[in-house]
């Protein structure tokens, strides 16, 4: 249902593959017993900041190989700046990846490991065999320009100091770097990321997050980035492929994603604290009824039918200032997380069954209702308009396109 | 307390140095002999150390009057012809096994994992006869020939590639390797280790092999150590003890001392049969 | 190339890189294949199939025979003498081959500076050339010109001709083995006993067990279970397979004292060339192995369920 109306939106039907960075069609791949893509339709724009992300086990690595041409898919094909490469072997597709481990050979030195990809372009088989290589005298030209250009990359990510080194001697951040550079020696139409933060710690993640990002911005080259971290995909991506079980659930920015999410599987997915999930009815005027309060929605289902709201942490507030006279609650405070710049407020909120709830406040706000008196239980919740999100039985988004106004009568 | 410490491993020297000095007899007494005249040999009174020194005329025998550096040359090519084919065919061979799919795979290892419970006396008769039938008894080929295949090296490569990492082969493709770079490029470096203990191994085992070389070979020429002492030995029956002793230490003496210099690695390469 | 690549059926063209890579894996393993076909299997057909014939090298004329190799094995004596003492062999070499390198290796393991010193002397007869050390034992075992008659006659034994004397020469070929061997089952049983955590010999010191007869009993023996395991099978198949020893001593001698399995196989097969005998003979040799091979590979699976 969901891809074909991607397919619209993405003109996947389009037959020349202009501005187009990679096309996928229909791809499915099965291991074993195993569904692990189940007819995937995608296409990746020129130059964009792809990101494939989903929980482990979605597909994401596996889709990413089969666009590298590391795994066969059972059906369904794949195009790459408008060519097909179902036949290629991976060399020949254009396309560069930087592996989760780095991957890099282990027995030669960094200058080594960012020169083979040119040598295996450049040079022919006789020429890289051992001994006889020596015989060629077009070799040692060509190994000259190969050198010049490795060095070039070496100093664009600042490690021409560790060229003479082996992998063994670098620590994770320079091996980063490195497989980085193997990648962009070759100057691919498309560079393919798996995962290549998971191996760094938290301070280097970040660091290195703003280089992927800035690298991105100067090569202008198609990104398509692997990860099950919804803060790198939010924080670097152009649009966000959200990933479930071989499936794509949804395809597109970062701010779509956050604040439209398509199905209640997006929304949990995407943000932390996760989002407060209430179980409601729908009372056939286009609202719903949460105990006392009624929210309007503009929906279409009848009286009675089982809804979902899912309301974001931030979209609590505590009645303060302009917030006071908003659609209320009350509930009682089971644990306060002080996080510096946010405290986080665990609650069960005061609807039959007692549905527990997680409030985020910024230091500013909680500091402001204490003053007031606000804290003290039972704690008085308001809903604000961003941020609350209505789901049909199938899950998918119970809201019409148009932007909710009113919040309250 | 402490008195029962000392006497506890004063006990446990004691054991070990005697075992250790009967380990080392035959060797020691190998070398005294060695460089014991003749007539002490055969002399009434025992006498630990040699009147005087005979090493010269002792070694000159086995030297230059005995097949035994012959087959000590010999030895050496067959060693290097068998480990030179082996490693050409086991190590490519043992990346399929371990890395690539192809028809037939299972079958072909599931043949490995048997073949590694037949020694070569299973198959000695047919290829006895075989070699037989073209004319080849006799000849160096018909000594390296059976041991051309090895199923320990295909079974020990494999194991060895399957623990390389796959993201490393793959990023190689990518980088444009065929399948035949990647094995020497990647595969063989990174099994450096494996391959020097199971040369040792190699070179060991057929150095000192008896049963096939006495089996394909008669002529004096085609000697492999073991053969060339049997019949120095058969020669000087009753005879020169002094010179069969140096011919001994000359035939022991490549791999003791390689052993000395290379322990570890020996005894990597040896054991490895036994510890997979 | 993209219009020819167009007119393939997608199918085929999908498995292309896929097919790239199978067909490398069979050009890799051809030249092995190949081998493993002319050096094991056709062989071992054939073996079978001899076995079934009364073939002698040389014979103008050949029969089937059935079965009747089998049947004259078990009332041969020479071939029931050599199972015998084949049997027998490893019996010696077993007990003391396990036992003995068990306890070197608990005492060399406790040496620290020492360590590498006994290692070396102990393994230095596995490295040698065991048909040339044959020929030195058999001059030290000389009843007129070697050491150990004296040595033996001086502790009240008399003089003994080791070799000669049918009582004592398939023991004594046996402590050659045990020289020889000893070294190996040593360094298996070090490393062992190296791979058992120290924390488990604190944890028992702190339950009670403080001797070293209690430290041995409660923490090295069972952890050291699957390596012992492990080396009784390889020397139960090393000493089944003593040769080299027989070849350059005894020669099956004397009186047949030491006519052993691959002795008797040899001297059938390459010296009678009663080829069809000694084909099923080695028929029998390969079902002991085969069950020896058999229970190894169980062990080896169990231990590794044990680690």
């Amino acid at each position: 249902m969901l891809p074909v109306k991607q397919r619209m939106r993405d003109g996947v039907t389009r037959r020349d593959g202009a501005g187009e960075g990679v096309r996928l069609v229909g791809i499915a791949k099965s291991f074993g017993a195993t569904r692990v893509l189940a007819g995937l339709d995608l296409v990746v724009r020129e130059g964009e900041f792809l990101t494939l992300l989903g929980p482990s086990g979605c597909g994401k690595s596996t889709l990413l190989r089969i666009i590298a041409g590391l795994e066969q898919p059972d059906r369904g094909s794949v195009s790459i700046a408008g060519r097909s490469v179902d036949h290629l072997p991976p060399a020949e597709r254009d396309v560069a990846m930087v592996f989760q481990s780095y991957a890099l050979y282990p027995h030669m030195t960094v200058a080594g490991n960012l020169a083979t990809p040119l040598e295996m372009r450049r040079l022919t088989l006789l020429e890289r065999l051992p001994v006889i290589r020596h015989l060629s005298p077009r070799r040692r030209r060509v190994m000259r320009g190969i050198m010049a250009e490795v060095r070039a990359v070496a100093e664009a990510l600042r490690i021409e100091a560790l060229l003479d080194r082996k992998p063994a001697q670098l620590s994770g951040g320079q091996r980063q770097r490195v497989a980085l550079g193997r990648a962009m020696v070759r100057h691919p139409a498309v560079f393919l990321m798996d995962e290549p933060l998971s191996n760094l710690d938290a301070a280097l993640r970040i660091e290195v997050r703003h280089e992927l990002s800035d690298l991105h911005a100067r090569l202008g080259t198609t990104f398509i980035y692997v990860t099950h971290d919804q803060v790198e995909a939010m924080t670097m991506s152009s649009r966000i492929a959200l990933m479930d079980q071989g499936r794509i659930l949804q395809l597109g920015t970062p701010d779509e994603l956050y604040d439209r999410p398509a199905s209640l599987a997006v929304a949990r997915f995407i943000g932390s604290p996760s989002l407060t999930v209430l179980e409601t009815v729908a009372d056939g005027g286009g609202g719903i009824r949460l105990g006392a309060l009624r929210l309007p929605f503009g929906h279409r289902f009848a009286a009675g039918t089982r809804l979902t709201l899912g309301i974001r942490p931030e979209a609590f507030a505590l009645p303060l200032g302009p917030e006071a006279d908003g659609p209320a609650f009350s509930a009682r405070l089971v644990r306060a997380e002080n996080l510096g710049a946010e405290w986080h407020l665990h609650v069960r909120l005061n609807l039959p069954g007692e549905p527990s709830a997680i409030v985020r406040l910024t230091a500013a706000e909680h500091e402001a209702a204490r003053a007031c008196g606000l804290m003290e239980d039972p704690l008085t919740l308001v809903l604000r308009a961003r941020g609350v999100h209505l789901f049909g039985p199938d899950g998918s988004r119970a809201e019409p396109d148009r932007a909710r106004t009113v919040m309250m009568e | 307390m402490r008195w029962r410490a000392c006497l506890a491993s004063a006990l446990s020297h004691v054991m070990l140095a005697t075992g250790a000095v009967l380990m080392l007899a035959p060797f020691v007494w190998m070398l005294l002999t060695s460089i014991r005249p003749a007539e002490e040999v055969f002399g009434a009174v025992f006498n630990p150390i040699p009147s005087r020194f005979a090493g010269g005329e002792n070694y000159a025998q086995a030297l230059f009057a005995s097949n035994v550096p012959r087959a000590m040359v010999n030895g050496a090519m067959v060693c290097l012809g068998i480990l030179a084919v082996q490693l050409a065919t086991a190590l490519p061979a043992a990346y399929a096994l371990a890395r690539l799919r192809f028809p037939g795979r299972g079958i072909l290892f599931g043949l490995v994992l048997f073949g590694l419970t037949i020694p070569i006396q299973v198959p000695a008769l047919p290829l006895y006869l075989a070699l037989a039938k073209t004319g080849l008894l006799d000849t160096f080929f018909a000594l390296m020939f059976p041991f051309f295949l090895t199923v320990f090296g295909l079974f020990l490569f494999r194991q060895f590639f399957r623990t390389y990492p796959e993201e490393i082969l793959q990023a190689a493709r990518l980088d444009g390797m065929g399948e035949f770079e990647i094995v020497w490029r990647l595969a063989v470096p990174a099994a450096l280790p494996a391959i020097g203990a199971f040369s040792i191994f190699s070179v060991v085992a057929h150095w000192n092999d008896l049963y096939w070389p006495l089996i394909v070979v008669t002529s004096t020429d085609r000697a492999t150590p073991p053969l060339g002492i049997l019949a120095f030995r058969d020669a000087e029956t009753g005879g020169n003890y002094g010179a069969l002793m140096a011919g001994a230490t000359l035939i022991t003496a490549p791999l003791v001392v390689a052993f000395l210099v290379a322990r570890r690695a020996f005894v990597r390469g040896l054991t490895m049969t036994a510890l997979k | 190339m993209a219009v020819a690549a167009a007119s393939v059926p997608r199918a085929a063209r999908r498995a292309a890189p896929d097919r790239r890579l199978a067909l490398a894996g069979a050009a890799f393993a051809a030249p092995a294949a190949l081998l493993l076909l002319t050096i094991l299997l056709a062989p071992l057909v054939v073996l079978v199939l001899l076995s079934l014939t009364d073939y002698r090298l040389g014979a103008v004329a050949v029969r089937w025979v059935g079965l009747a190799n089998y049947a004259e094995m078990f009332t041969d004596p020479v071939f029931r003498r050599a199972i015998r003492n084949t049997f027998l062999y490893v019996a010696f070499v077993l007990p003391a081959g396990v036992f003995g390198a068990l306890a070197v290796a608990a005492l060399v393991q406790a040496r620290t500076r020492t360590r590498s010193f006994y290692e070396v002397i102990y393994f230095l007869p596995v490295t040698s050339t065991l048909v040339a050390m044959a020929t030195v034992w058999q001059f030290l075992l000389h009843p007129t010109l070697g050491p150990v008659t004296p040595l033996i006659a001086g502790l009240g034994f008399g003089r003994l001709d080791l070799l000669n004397d049918p009582d004592l020469a398939l023991a004594t070929l046996a402590v050659i083995g045990l020289w020889q061997m000893l070294g190996f089952n040593m360094v298996l049983f070090l490393a062992g006993l190296s791979a058992i955590p120290r924390e488990l010999y604190e944890a028992a010191a702190l339950d009670g067990a403080a001797g070293a007869i209690d430290r041995f009993l409660r923490v090295t023996w069972p952890m050291l279970s699957p390596t012992t395991m492990f080396v009784t099978i390889t020397t139960t198949i090393s000493a089944f397979k003593v040769f080299d020893t027989v070849v350059v001593l005894t020669r099956g001698g004397p009186l047949g004292a030491t006519d052993t399995l691959l002795y008797v196989l040899y001297l059938e097969g390459f010296h009678y060339f009663r080829t069809g005998y000694a084909a099923a003979m080695t028929v029998i040799v390969l079902v002991f192995l085969c069950a020896l091979s058999l229970l190894q590979a169980r062990l080896i699976e169990r231990r590794v369920h044990y680690a």
